[in-house]
């Protein structure tokens, strides 16, 4: 059989090898001397593709998807999956190899060699090139190797991952072969996990120890599912693995893999805690400027991450054909609607009421009302939604128990990089210094010729435009609607209620805490149940330390 | 809990000292606002306290009024309370009475219901529920708005009076109290001329019942006084005796005219 | 025994005589209580006088309002408190009574189980929990009703007013409580029907609910309800123990060295309040029909804030005008034109706080003031 096989191969592959090298031979001989090497290419390929169509036995077939395999062809790639999917068809008129689809009127066809769109074809326009199971086989294994010599890194390594999770023999040889001249870290402990998979099925304990010992240290998630059903037993008690020795090995492996696979699940659930923790920093930080700075309760606050989240959508909407830039334009943008809004709320009301802070919290209440129905008139009630740039999806791997995705990593770099910035404003700049002048001492910043009306009304837009880039970040994060503030608001006043009035270490670090803490009792205690007890928490803190965590001590605090 | 309202006058001979501070320490994030801080008031003194600004004279208010816990030292009462074990309600009820240097009065209650709440009684819940007043206590609170000068405005709302007013009626308040101890800080804030000398007068005319501290920083008004001066200079004494001994000494001219 | 009863009603009497706005709004109150019934009872349907059934509904959930409104001035109007988690109160005394009418309702389910409410069987859940034992039984409910409350509000305000949380801090933390109560109130598991709350009531002491005799003897326990706790917070804010509110809303500290224990004062008050508005939520739900976790959502405990500020805060009777007035606006804004309640809410609050610090109770005094000014420009000194 395997000889047969390697002798039809080996007088096939002459009789195309021929084709091939008579080709451009004939083409020079051929009245149009000027044509393209493209043309001669389209010519190779349609040879050697057109050949699908009449090749008949199933070994035949196997050499020739090998030989389109290794060629260079454009289509090789694209050509063999539709294969392996069943659906490369060819015409019966003109026998040309078609990709088609089946629809309801037919067939939609592409000619896979012109590229040519057919429109619909009738059924029987078209005849499928038949498939079996075996081919399947060759075709996975083909598709894989071509995937694993690619140029591309990522393409190898996703190449290499499916390998893990489809562990089938006849890979072997292709990852072995891969694994002499891969070079990227990733791709080689992929490689090696798959080959691990592939062994640990086979017939030799030796090679299936070598497997589970490779394991080690790899945390990957399918290897530890199989080492776990390794221990399991059947109704009568007796274990499903029968070798007792590969059965312990896997269970101090399994052992091993767990207890690290814990401590990047903590890592992972500090990860998440502190992303959930940045976006209530986002959301507090401008707050920790109106309340904590000002003194003014804001409950407009909310509806200023809405405005902020709206505009996002606004300047989507604004240029569809660059999505991905859209949110680098919609940050300042942002930043001056709401903080525009912000002005015109001080100037307008909070002004009035300063030295009364429960009324001005009922304004600002009302005008959180306000802008809710306008918002809602405008856009509709309904949640719009606003689309990811690219680059924000995806993951960074650490290994096989961690990634960290990259929209939880933006939003931490994000936030600090606002706070940071907002510190730089308020420390180190002119504007910041007045700022800090009028709260400290209105009177005596009034004498020295600060305006301070004007600083008010900076400080709070400020504050309000702070808000407008949370909102940017929230609307990647969940449904920008009309209610969209209102669920952020509370979380807001606790952190910065939590971390001291007046300190934006306390606000950063009191985010930080309770996005942690919240995240790591939502195991135990479910999301809401988590909610509720970092509630009630700030709620018991807030009677210990009624001026919060970092509040500033002194004689000063009169009521 | 609630502590036994002593009746104004002090008569107990064996008394050594009505307030009495031993070492008294308080800091505020590093800062010492009271730095080892002594003084011994006897019964039926008037005391002014004197001091920059800073010196530390508003923190020692608030921990002998239980405000502000100390870090460290003694605060005694009538030789024997220790006041670090009380807080604003206990004390003021032990026979403390403290006037705020900006005056706070009740504004949206009248004069008369001012002097009302402070008049020494019960300071319970339900009581105050089911009060009803005596004709004694009304008696009491009429001689009293008429000591501190405010007979015709009885029936007005605190918050109608002028400034000068506002410190006697608190003055009022603290005196129907019935307090042993009067602690009394800048009354004389901005008065006129004419009603810091009345208000000299006043203290002096309570002083015969009861003990009293002054902090001051009007020079007119200690001499006014005519009594016995504490010099307060970053949170410890820097000198105590008549005001005459005291100007002239050397540190206390330091500390005054050299900032 | 005879004295006693006279000095109250003297008592009470003085009371009234003191307060001429509160007379007034007692009598409309009692008219109310009185003829409202009559006119749906008595008179023919079609009639000039007939009143709708549908109207002494949304009369009574006013009035339960004005209830609510009322123990909110009690507390913000004369000590300062700004709650801002009123609702929860509110909820948990409709709950309270929920659960008795969720027990009243027996095998009348929709899945006739005679012990379990509906929600419970469709839970799979098979035993009643503990804390619903009791509520079988009215006077127990209605023990809870003002209990349940009374417990949260002595907890909450010892905690809260012992550590000197005030102003502003003390509002957000209300506003927490009653959204931490909300999230709960969400779960299945608390055994409170989750997101739909209690509902399909039949009956209250075997009376149908539905029916007009049944509805009007609830508007009219209201009206008497909302009376008598106006008198109630009368007394209360005329006693000395009122003044002494007083004196802890505008100067806390002054009244601390004064030697009064403000967490006291402020607790009895607070916990009274909470009462107060237990038996609002337990007289409202009902009249609706129904209790759901809605009821302590922040918002609504805001709105309780804007109809004593639009009434006029530290007035009583402003209370209850903002509260019938706001809602009655509220009922005819949303029927008319939806799309601009929100605004006019919004406005209101803006309106309210920058131009009317003392509400309509205040503009109209403001008229009054300046028309006896006009009459009797010689005597002077009239208010008081």
């Amino acid at each position: 059989m395997k000889l047969n096989h390697t002798y039809t191969y080996s007088v096939f592959r002459f009789l195309l090898l021929c084709l091939v090298i008579c080709l451009p031979m004939q083409s020079t001989a051929a009245p149009i001397a000027t044509a393209s090497q493209n043309e001669l290419r389209d010519k190779d390929a349609s040879l050697l593709l057109n050949e699908l169509i009449t090749v008949k036995s199933t070994s035949d077939k196997v050499n020739l998807i090998n030989l389109i395999a290794s060629s260079d062809l454009s289509q090789r790639v694209a050509v063999l999956e539709a294969l392996q999917a069943g659906d490369l068809y060819y015409t019966k008129k003109g026998r040309q190899l078609v990709y088609a689809h089946s629809n309801a009127d037919g067939y939609s066809a592409v000619a896979v060699i012109s590229g040519e769109d057919l429109g619909v074809v009738g059924s029987r326009a078209v005849r499928k090139i038949s498939i079996n199971n075996e081919l399947r086989t060759v075709l996975r294994g083909v598709l894989a190797e071509i995937a694993l010599r690619s140029d591309d890194t990522a393409v190898r390594l996703q190449a290499a991952k499916n390998l893990v999770r489809s562990p089938s023999p006849e890979f072997l040889h292709a990852i072995e072969r891969a694994l002499l001249m891969e070079t990227d870290a990733k791709v080689i402990e992929s490689l090696r996990l798959a080959a691990a998979m592939v062994n640990l099925n086979s017939d030799e304990q030796v090679l299936r120890l070598e497997a589970i010992e490779s394991f080690r240290g790899t945390l990957d998630s399918d290897a530890m599912s199989i080492l776990a059903a390794m221990q399991l037993t059947d109704s009568d008690g007796n274990y499903t693995e029968k070798d007792d020795l590969v059965r312990e090995s896997a269970a101090a492996v399994l052992k091993e893999m767990r207890s690290e696979a814990k401590i990047y699940k903590l890592i992972e659930n500090t990860f998440f805690g502190l992303s959930l923790g940045s976006v209530l920093l986002l959301t507090a930080v401008g707050l920790a400027i109106t309340f904590g700075v000002m003194g003014v309760i804001n409950m407009a606050h909310g509806e200023m991450m809405m405005l902020g989240a709206y505009t996002t959508y606004v300047i989507q909407l604004l240029m569809p054909n660059y999505i991905d830039y859209s949110i680098i334009v919609a940050i300042p943008a942002a930043f001056i609607v709401s903080g525009l809004v912000g002005i015109v709320i001080e100037r307008g009301i909070i002004r009035h009421l300063y030295g009364r802070p429960l009324e001005t919290l009922l304004a600002t209440f009302g005008v959180s009302l306000i802008l809710q129905q306008a918002v809602r008139s405008i856009f509709s009630p309904l949640n719009k939604s606003v689309t990811a740039p690219s680059w924000l999806s995806g993951s960074l791997e650490i290994n096989g128990a961690l990634s960290l995705t990259y929209n939880r990593l933006y939003i931490i770099a994000f936030s600090l990089i606002v706070l940071l910035l907002l510190v730089f404003l308020l420390k180190k700049t002119f504007v910041g210094l007045q700022m800090r002048a009028v709260t400290q001492n209105r009177a005596m910043a009034n004498s020295m010729g600060i305006r301070t009306g004007w600083v008010d009304a900076l400080t709070f837009g400020l504050g309000s435009g702070i808000a407008g880039i949370a909102g940017v970040a929230l609307s990647q994060l969940t449904n920008v609607g009309p209610n969209l503030g209102q669920s952020y608001i509370i979380d807001s006043f606790m952190v910065v209620v939590f971390g001291g009035v007046g300190n934006l270490f306390g606000t950063f670090f009191a985010a930080m805490s309770l996005g942690v803490a919240n995240k790591f009792l939502e195991p135990f205690a479910g999301a809401v149940l988590a909610k509720i007890f970092v509630l009630v928490f700030i709620i018991m803190f807030i009677q210990w330390r009624p001026r919060g965590l970092f509040a500033l001590k002194g004689r000063s605090v009169e009521d | 809990m609630s502590a036994v309202v002593k009746s104004p006058g002090f008569h107990s001979s064996e008394l050594q000292s009505m307030l009495y501070l031993n070492g008294v320490t308080k800091s505020f994030d590093g800062f010492k606002a009271i730095n080892n801080l002594s003084l011994d008031i006897a019964p039926g003194e008037l005391r002014a306290i004197i001091g920059p600004n800073g010196a530390g004279k508003s923190t020692m208010m608030d921990i002998i009024t239980g405000k502000t816990r100390p870090d460290s030292g003694q605060v005694r009462f009538k030789d024997s309370i220790d006041l670090t074990q009380y807080d604003e309600a206990d004390i003021a009820n032990l026979g403390i009475g403290r006037k705020f240097q900006k005056p706070t009065v009740i504004e949206t209650l009248t004069v008369w219901e001012n002097v009302e709440l402070a008049l020494a009684g019960t300071r319970s819940v339900i009581r105050a529920l089911w009060h009803k007043l005596s004709s004694e206590q009304g008696d009491r609170i009429n001689e009293v708005i008429k000591l501190v000068g405010l007979k015709a405005k009885a029936a007005e709302l605190a918050g109608s009076l002028s400034h000068g007013q506002k410190q006697w009626l608190e003055i009022g308040m603290l005196i129907v109290q019935g307090p042993e101890l009067l602690l009394v800080d800048e009354p004389a804030a901005g008065m006129t001329d004419q009603e810091t000398m009345e208000t000299a007068a006043l203290l002096k005319e309570i002083n015969r019942e009861h003990t009293i501290v002054v902090v001051e920083h009007d020079m007119d008004f200690i001499k006014a006084l005519d009594s016995k001066v504490t010099v307060l200079h970053e949170g410890s004494v820097l000198a105590e005796g008549r005001l005459e001994v005291v100007s002239a000494n050397p540190r206390v001219i330091e500390v005054y005219l050299g900032r | 025994m005879l004295n006693t009863k006279i000095f109250e009603r003297s008592a009470i009497g003085r009371l009234l005589l003191a307060d001429k706005a509160g007379s007034y709004l007692l009598m409309v109150l009692f008219a109310a209580m009185v003829l409202v019934p009559l006119c749906n009872l008595l008179m023919p349907e079609g009639s000039f006088l007939h009143i709708p059934t549908y109207i002494v509904v949304l009369l009574g959930k006013y009035l339960c309002y004005a209830l609510l409104a009322l123990a909110l001035d009690l507390i913000w109007g004369y000590c300062g408190i700004l709650s801002l988690g009123h609702g929860a109160f509110f909820a948990l005394g409709g709950y309270a009574m929920g659960m008795h009418l969720m027990r009243q309702i027996g095998e009348r389910g929709v899945y006739g189980n005679a012990d379990l409410p509906d929600f419970m069987v469709f839970l799979n859940w098979t035993e009643l929990p503990w804390y619903w034992y009791g509520f079988d039984s009215f006077f127990f409910s209605m023990f809870m009703v003002a209990m349940v409350p009374a417990a949260l509000a002595f907890v909450f305000g010892w905690l809260a007013f012992r550590s000197r949380v005030t102003g502003v801090y003390l509002s957000i933390i209300t506003q927490a409580m009653t959204y931490a109560l909300l999230l709960a109130f969400f779960r299945n598991d608390m055994g409170f029907g989750g997101n739909n709350g209690l509902t399909d009531f039949k009956d209250i002491l075997g009376f149908n609910l539905q029916s007009d005799i049944t509805r009007c003897v609830l508007f009219a326990l209201s009206a008497l309800s909302v009376m008598l706790a106006y008198i109630l917070c009368r007394a209360i804010v005329s006693s000395k123990y009122g003044r002494v509110l007083v004196a802890i809303r505008d100067a806390e500290s002054r009244t601390r060295f004064m030697g009064y224990r403000v967490e006291h004062f402020k607790l009895f008050v607070f916990v009274v309040s909470a009462i107060l508005a237990g038996i609002a939520g337990a007289l409202y739900v009902p009249q609706v029909g129904i209790i759901n976790p809605g009821e302590f959502g922040p918002i609504n405990s805001i709105e309780i804030v804007i109809w004593v500020a639009i009434g006029g805060r530290g007035t009583l009777f402003g209370a209850v005008i903002g509260a019938a007035a706001v809602n009655y606006a509220k009922t005819y804004f949303t029927g008319a034109f939806p799309e601009v309640w929100l605004f006019m809410l919004g406005a209101l609050f803006v309106i309210s706080t920058l131009y009317l610090p003392k509400g309509i109770v205040g503009v109209v005094k403001q008229l009054q003031d300046r028309r006896a000014e006009r009459n009797a420009p010689t005597s002077q000194g009239a208010e008081s």
